[in-house]
């Protein structure tokens, strides 16, 4: 623990401690230092994947073979899938950001464990070294799907096991962060934050926090389940030793969908601080918004059935998996509404953050009203397992997850390294993003209605239209990634200084200096009764 | 082109277009709507023309009125597809029943008269029951036009699906479930005939595996058979390599196998080629995988077997 008179004047990006240069930032437990560690880490993660993203969507530019075979193919979408599902979107927003503002936004210096957060970082680290090393050095990199569904997984010569472990041990760091969240939510607010006025991004961490900590065991379950199998050949999931392939895609989604979830709620939570502030306006129906959170997260467990539709489940599992999908989509929409309530009579600085913003919204309920297609029975029997699913979920996973990314990294990023971005460029690679989005994947759903199947290497002429336009999305989409990152990397050393707080935000991140000191706050601040974070009187 | 737009192919399509028109149509409703009022927000109140923001906290009225109108449409929603999806599961007694057989990367159709095809061939106007059997992995059996999907799963009894296709002509059957390396080739096509014709074609069993066709030209037999049953879609026959070694060229030639864990030469005769496609995991050829194949046992008989070894002498030099 440093004494405050040691890091007078340092900020947290300058100050030197035990170590240096690289070690002072593996080693630190400052939750600032341990956030951008994981903004690095899953920036990186992100570009793999995108790039064999980019390599299939070449792949699909016409029929028959493009590129490479249909082996590489087959591949190339399994560790497409399992880099952005496991090491980029289900840690996404709560590790980055998080990590960076969580401590901030309460008044606290640090979170509740400080040494523990270290841990989970490297806990990602290692198990994203090992899934890629099972990915890498087996007898060949797995083409089974990011879903592992028995028993294809289970006769395909790759290596299901160590995957799967890395995948257990990706599942500790989330765990470690959720109660580390709840915890510190819980027990470190400064004097005067009431859970009436606790900010919606830290609602929405707290939704999260408990499904990391209750859903995310149920790896470690599966992963037994799979080494009994494996190693001492007990039949669970492989009819051919009497097990129940069915049996394995349950274990799957009870933890898989509440981790789109995870997914998702921060971004609806950094939506909600990013509206308010640049409408300069207090956010229509805080209440709703944080009952609807916590709608989502409860109910959000009971609706992993709908995947398993066309699995041959009984007619009454289908109908209750039905019927809680079209539930737990109304707190969204409760969201959607209130968000663009917010907007009302405010006055609207439009800046970068807030065009991720609108955009996000837009997304999201494309995303959303799609699910609602694969929500009811007669529909799903139609597009399950087709592009239109791929539609829908890149709509929601990439485009709220993602969307929500970008807005959250242009809103603190003055914040975090204490500079600005240079706006114009800013608003451009947003719009270039933006267009490669809305072109890559909304030909998807019409595919998908057309009856192309997923995952397909291949495809009959009928299909051709809509896979051209969706590869000219991926260029486009590539090409904004990239302005937008040059951008904020070029920013980041050499951008004008950031105020404390241009946008006018109430939060508390925003009283501190840009980038804040070692230890957050000088003097422990105090919420007053008539303080809140959206009271802009 | 094949016929994959709405055609009321199947006396689904009705029940499953409607639950698309009712979602898709308050979808588009709200999407147009909300979108087009949070632009209008954004310029109306943009700061330039509304500098000063007007507080509004909340409003209870509101919040329940977008609570309950969505739930009553998400329940209209449901409801329409619940009602598109329950005749789905109740096949009507006089249903002509055809079992269908999945397996990396082929379907295969089987008449209760024996007759086998690789081509759904289906009267029209008849309701049809299809009883599914994975052989390996699962599979699912789509077919767009019909609106119909099954998975097939290994081992799972009752795995079934029933339609009654209302339309003639040729519509596409994919593979919808993720299968390996050749999913994206696993798809063939439904035959809707006229019922006549149907007839025709289902008694009419000179094309595969009958005697007199046999005696005619085993080798043309044995390449039908092959086809029906899917060798092509891991086997070539121009020696270019798959998930199974080609054909060309196998017949008398000797080939180094793995056999209980031990390396051993054989040659390719009668008996290992019977051998292969009734216990294809017993003797392992260098550079292939075990396990992607699963047995035939059942599926042929020791006629269709002499049929395909004549068949595959053609494609060799060697001579018996």
């Amino acid at each position: 623990m440093q004494t405050s008179s040691a890091v007078n004047g340092a900020n947290y990006l300058t100050y030197q401690g035990k170590y240096k240069g690289l070690l002072g930032w593996i080693f630190s437990t400052d939750h600032k230092r341990i956030g951008l560690l994981y903004m690095y880490s899953i920036a990186t993660m992100f570009a793999t994947g995108l790039l064999l993203g980019l390599a299939m969507k070449f792949e699909l530019l016409a029929p028959g073979k493009t590129i490479m075979e249909a082996q590489t193919y087959n591949a190339t979408f399994t560790v497409h899938g399992v880099i952005m599902i496991f090491m980029v979107v289900v840690p996404g927003l709560p590790a980055v950001f998080g990590n960076l503002m969580l401590p901030l936004m309460i008044g606290a210096k640090d979170v509740a464990f400080p040494k523990l957060n270290l841990l989970s970082w490297w806990l990602y680290v290692t198990g994203v070294f090992l899934v890629l090393a099972a990915l890498l050095f087996g007898p060949g990199a797995p083409d089974t799907g990011w879903t592992f569904y028995a028993p294809y997984s289970f006769k395909t010569g790759t290596n299901l096991l160590p995957a799967v472990f890395g995948a257990f041990v990706l599942g500790f760091s989330s765990i470690l962060t959720g109660l580390n969240f709840l915890v510190t939510i819980h027990r470190l607010r400064c004097p005067g934050l009431k859970w009436t006025k606790l900010p919606l991004f830290v609602w929405t961490l707290y939704g999260t926090a408990w499904i990391q900590l209750l859903a995310t065991p149920v790896v470690g379950i599966t992963l037994v389940l799979v080494a009994l199998e494996r190693v001492f050949g007990v039949g669970i999931f492989d009819p051919a030793l009497g097990g129940d392939p069915i049996l394995y895609q349950h274990l799957f989604w009870i933890y898989s969908h509440p981790a789109v979830y995870i997914m998702i709620l921060p971004a609806m939570g950094a939506i909600s601080e990013i509206i308010p502030t640049f409408a300069q306006k207090h956010i229509f129906g805080y209440k709703a918004i944080i009952a609807s959170t916590m709608a989502i997260a409860f109910v959000g467990y009971l609706v992993w059935g709908h995947h398993m539709f066309t699995a041959g489940m009984s007619g009454t599992a289908q109908y209750y998996f039905s019927l809680l999908t079209f539930i737990v989509a109304i707190p969204s929409a409760i969201k959607v509404f209130n968000w663009i309530s917010t907007l009302y009579k405010g006055a609207i600085n439009v800046q970068t953050p807030f065009y991720w913003a609108i955009s996000f919204i837009f997304v999201f309920m494309v995303g959303g009203l799609s699910g609602l297609v694969l929500g009811a029975l007669a529909t799903d029997v139609h597009v399950h397992d087709t592009a239109f699913v791929v539609g829908h979920f890149h709509y929601i996973v990439f485009g709220g997850t993602g969307f929500a990314f970008f807005a959250a990294m242009h809103y603190w990023f003055p914040k975090i390294f204490g500079r600005m971005y240079d706006k114009s460029w800013a608003n451009i690679g947003w719009l270039v993003f933006t267009i490669g989005f809305l072109a890559l994947y909304t030909p998807m759903f019409y595919l998908g209605i057309m009856g192309m199947p997923r995952r397909y290497y291949d495809y009959l002429e009928e299909f051709h239209g809509g896979n051209i336009l969706s590869t000219f999305g991926s260029w486009v989409l590539a090409t904004g990634f990239v302005i937008i990152v040059v951008n904020l990397i070029r920013s980041a050393r050499k951008g004008e200084p950031a105020e404390k707080n241009p946008w006018h935000s109430k939060t508390l991140e925003w009283t501190v200096s840009s980038p804040p000191p070692v230890l957050n706050f000088d003097e422990e601040p105090v919420i007053g009764e008539n303080d809140g974070p959206y009271n802009y009187k | 082109m094949y016929n994959s737009e709405i055609t009321k192919a199947s006396n689904f399509v009705q029940g499953v277009d409607t639950a698309f028109m009712v979602i898709l149509g308050i979808s588009f409703i709200f999407l147009i709507g909300l979108t087009a009022v949070m632009l209008y927000f954004v310029y109306k109140y943009n700061r330039k023309r509304h500098p000063k923001p007007t507080q509004i906290e909340g409003s209870v009225k509101l919040e329940i009125i977008w609570t309950v109108v969505p739930f009553i449409l998400t329940m209209f929603m449901f409801y329409y597809g619940w009602a598109g999806w329950k005749p789905m599961h109740n096949p009507p007694k006089d249903a002509m029943e055809v079992t269908v057989y999945g397996r990396m990367w082929n379907f295969s159709f089987e008449y209760d008269n024996g007759r086998r095809s690789d081509t759904l061939f289906l009267p029209k106007d008849q309701a049809v029951k299809l009883n599914l059997v994975a052989l390996d992995v699962l599979h699912s059996l789509y077919i767009p036009a019909f609106r119909v999907k099954q998975d097939m799963v290994p081992g799972k009894k009752d795995n079934f699906m029933w339609f009654e296709p209302q339309k003639e002509g040729t519509f596409e059957l994919f593979c919808a479930e993720y299968c390996g390396l050749q999913h994206s080739y696993m798809y063939t096509f439904v035959e809707v005939m006229d019922p006549a014709d149907f007839q025709a074609w289902k008694t009419d069993t000179t094309s595969v595996s009958s005697s007199i066709a046999a005696a005619a030209s085993p080798t043309a037999t044995g390449r039908k058979i092959m086809q029906n049953i899917g060798c092509f879609a891991c086997h070539t026959i121009d020696g270019t390599k798959l998930v199974g070694p080609s054909f060309k060229g196998i017949w008398g030639e000797t080939q180094t196998v793995t056999t209980g864990g031990e390396k051993r030469q054989v040659t390719v005769d009668e008996d290992y080629i019977r051998k292969s496609i009734f216990d294809p995991n017993a003797d392992i050829v260098d550079g292939f995988a075990k396990g992607l194949m699963v047995t035939y046992e059942g599926q042929l008989t020791d006629a269709d077997v002499d049929n395909i070894i004549e068949y595959l002498k053609t494609l060799s030099d060697h001579k018996d």
